[in-house]
Order: C-alpha cells, then structure tokens, then sequence
C-alpha cells in the first residue's frame, strides 16, 4: 500500500471492496468519467456543426451581441462558475466530515443552478419576441434594437443551432439540478461521511463538467 | 488506517477560491476582448485559448483531475483528437 501515491490510497482507503487495478480509481468515479467522455463527444457534435455551418454558411449568423444578450449571459455564465465554486466547497466540507457545510453548499449549488436555468428561460422568451425562434419558416430575428419590417439579421441556421446547443445544455443543467436536490436530501439522512461520500463526488464531476461545457459554448456561440 | 487517515485531513484543499477568481476575471477578460477592433481570426484564436485555459482549470482543480491517477489522465484526454479530427475533417469540405 505504501507503494502507491496519496491519489490511490485515498481511493483504496475509502473504497477498498470496489478498487479498480486497471486506472485505479473507484468503479462508480470510472464509469462517470467514460459517461462524461461520452458527453463530450456528445457536444462536439453539437458545437462542431455550429462551427462547420458557420464556416460554410456566414450569411446566416450574426456578429457578437447584434442578436444575442452578451451582457446578461456573462452575468448567466458567471452564475455557473460560481455554482461550481460552491459545489466544489460542499466535497470540500464532506471530506472533513462537516455535514452542515455538505447541505448548506449543496443547497447554494442547486439555487444556483436553478436561477441559470430561469435566467436562460428569460433570455429564450426575449429572444422568441425579437423573432431569433429556432423554426426556418418563422425566423426574422431583428436583433436587440431592430425595429418590427427592419432587416432580419443572420438567417435559419442561426436559430435551429443556438437552440439546440444551448438546449441540450440546459437541459443537462436541470437534470443536474435534479440530481443535486437527489443527493441533498440522502445528505440530509446522513448517507455521506467523511470516509464515504462518493454520491457527492460523482454529482460533483457531472455539475463541473456542465459548467465546462457552458465555457466553451459561451465562447464559441456569444463571444466569436 | 488511522496514520493515513491523519495524513489525508492534514491535507490541504485546492486553492478553489483562487480559481473561482481567477475564472471570474477570465470571463470578464474574454466580454472585453471579445469587443476589441482585431481581426477576426485573433479575435477567435484569443477567445478559444481562453475559453480552454479556464475549461482545463474547472478540469483540474474542481474536477480534481490535478490528483487523479496519471492513466485517467490519458482516458480524459482520449477523445480531444477525435474532437479536433471530427471539426478539421468536415470542415475541409467547404
């Protein structure tokens, strides 16, 4: 046991009946890890049309800001790093055993997870009134300023693939809402301790791996 | 047992309010730079580098990826040249 670094007894000293030889890491963290592999490639489907149509078709997006709210989903994009940030503190708390500070962080993590997803709700129903709506035959998005029999801006494209991507991942995002509220309530029956708290640690990865994904499709979407 | 259980509460957390801080000046970095007068292709290619410096932040202190074996490591980063061949071979098209 000595032989081996502090990352693997950690996990050998907690889950000794489940120790996995191959990565060396416990069974319910590995398939999380290839679960969240496969998100990945998931999302590259996704993010990597946008990308490919936006390549061949630039007449149908719109510059930075002309169509979408920058400003609001910084403060959105903001929201989720900081959801990380208390997720991350709530393991921080179980691995000391400090059961309040598990709830309490957990708690902070879902409201804020469930104020993004209100606040993408809002900009999606702002959106549909400027007409930026993901249906070929009824977009005629006008942009923030634009004036109803103004010039459209951008075209279908545009529309269909900003709703799918940032669809799919607030839909991760609520999942992961759900998830959360699932291991607050087993946190509130006593379920985690300090020596086992591998339900935190699994809901954890999936929480930070959507913030992830939010960085780059922030980015990729709002930003070029 | 108890030797490594004294050793692991000795143990120090990642610094996770530094790099909360450091991506929450990232993003605001990214709106301003977002916004410059550049050429469009340093705007994308300082956009992405960001955009991947903070993805691999979250990476590897909240996802704590810094203190994982190094064969994670590899299984994590297996798909990224499937990443970068499914967008740069499609891309070719056009």
């Amino acid at each position: 046991m000595s032989s081996h670094t502090p990352a693997i007894q950690e996990n050998m000293m907690v889950h000794d009946s489940t120790f996995e030889p191959g990565i060396q890491v416990y069974n319910m963290k590995l398939g999380m890890w290839v679960f969240l592999l496969s998100e990945v490639m998931f999302f590259t489907s996704l993010i990597g049309t946008y990308i490919i149509l936006r390549f061949a078709h630039p007449d149908h997006f719109a510059v930075p800001g002309e169509v979408l709210n920058v400003p609001l989903t910084a403060f959105n994009t903001f929201f989720l790093i900081c959801s990380s940030m208390t997720m991350v503190k709530a393991f921080a708390a179980i691995q000391k055993g400090d059961q309040k500070g598990l709830k309490l962080w957990l708690l902070a993590t879902i409201v804020i997870g469930a104020c993004f997803v209100g606040i993408q709700a809002i900009e999606y129903a702002a959106l549909t009134h400027e007409g930026f709506v993901p249906m070929a035959a009824k977009y005629h998005a006008l942009g923030r300023t634009g004036v109803e029999g103004g010039a459209v801006l951008g075209g279908p494209l545009y529309g269909a693939t900003f709703y799918t991507m940032t669809g799919f991942h607030g839909a991760h995002v609520s999942i992961g809402v759900i998830c959360l509220t699932f291991v607050l309530i087993r946190a509130m029956r006593g379920h985690y301790t300090h020596s086992d708290h591998r339900g935190v640690e699994l809901i954890g990865l999936y929480w930070h791996f959507v913030d992830l994904v939010w960085i780059i499709l922030f980015t990729i979407v709002y930003l070029i | 047992m108890t030797t490594e259980t004294q050793t692991h509460e000795e143990h120090h957390d990642p610094p996770y309010m530094l790099i909360f801080l450091v991506l929450l000046v990232m993003t605001l970095a990214e709106v301003g730079y977002a916004f410059l007068p550049l050429p469009k292709f340093w705007l994308a290619l300082g956009l992405c580098v960001m955009a991947i410096w903070k993805a691999v932040l979250v990476a590897l202190y909240y996802m704590h990826l810094r203190s994982e074996p190094r064969r994670l490591w590899i299984l994590v980063a297996a798909p990224m040249p499937l990443v970068v061949i499914l967008i740069a071979a499609v891309i070719t098209e056009f």
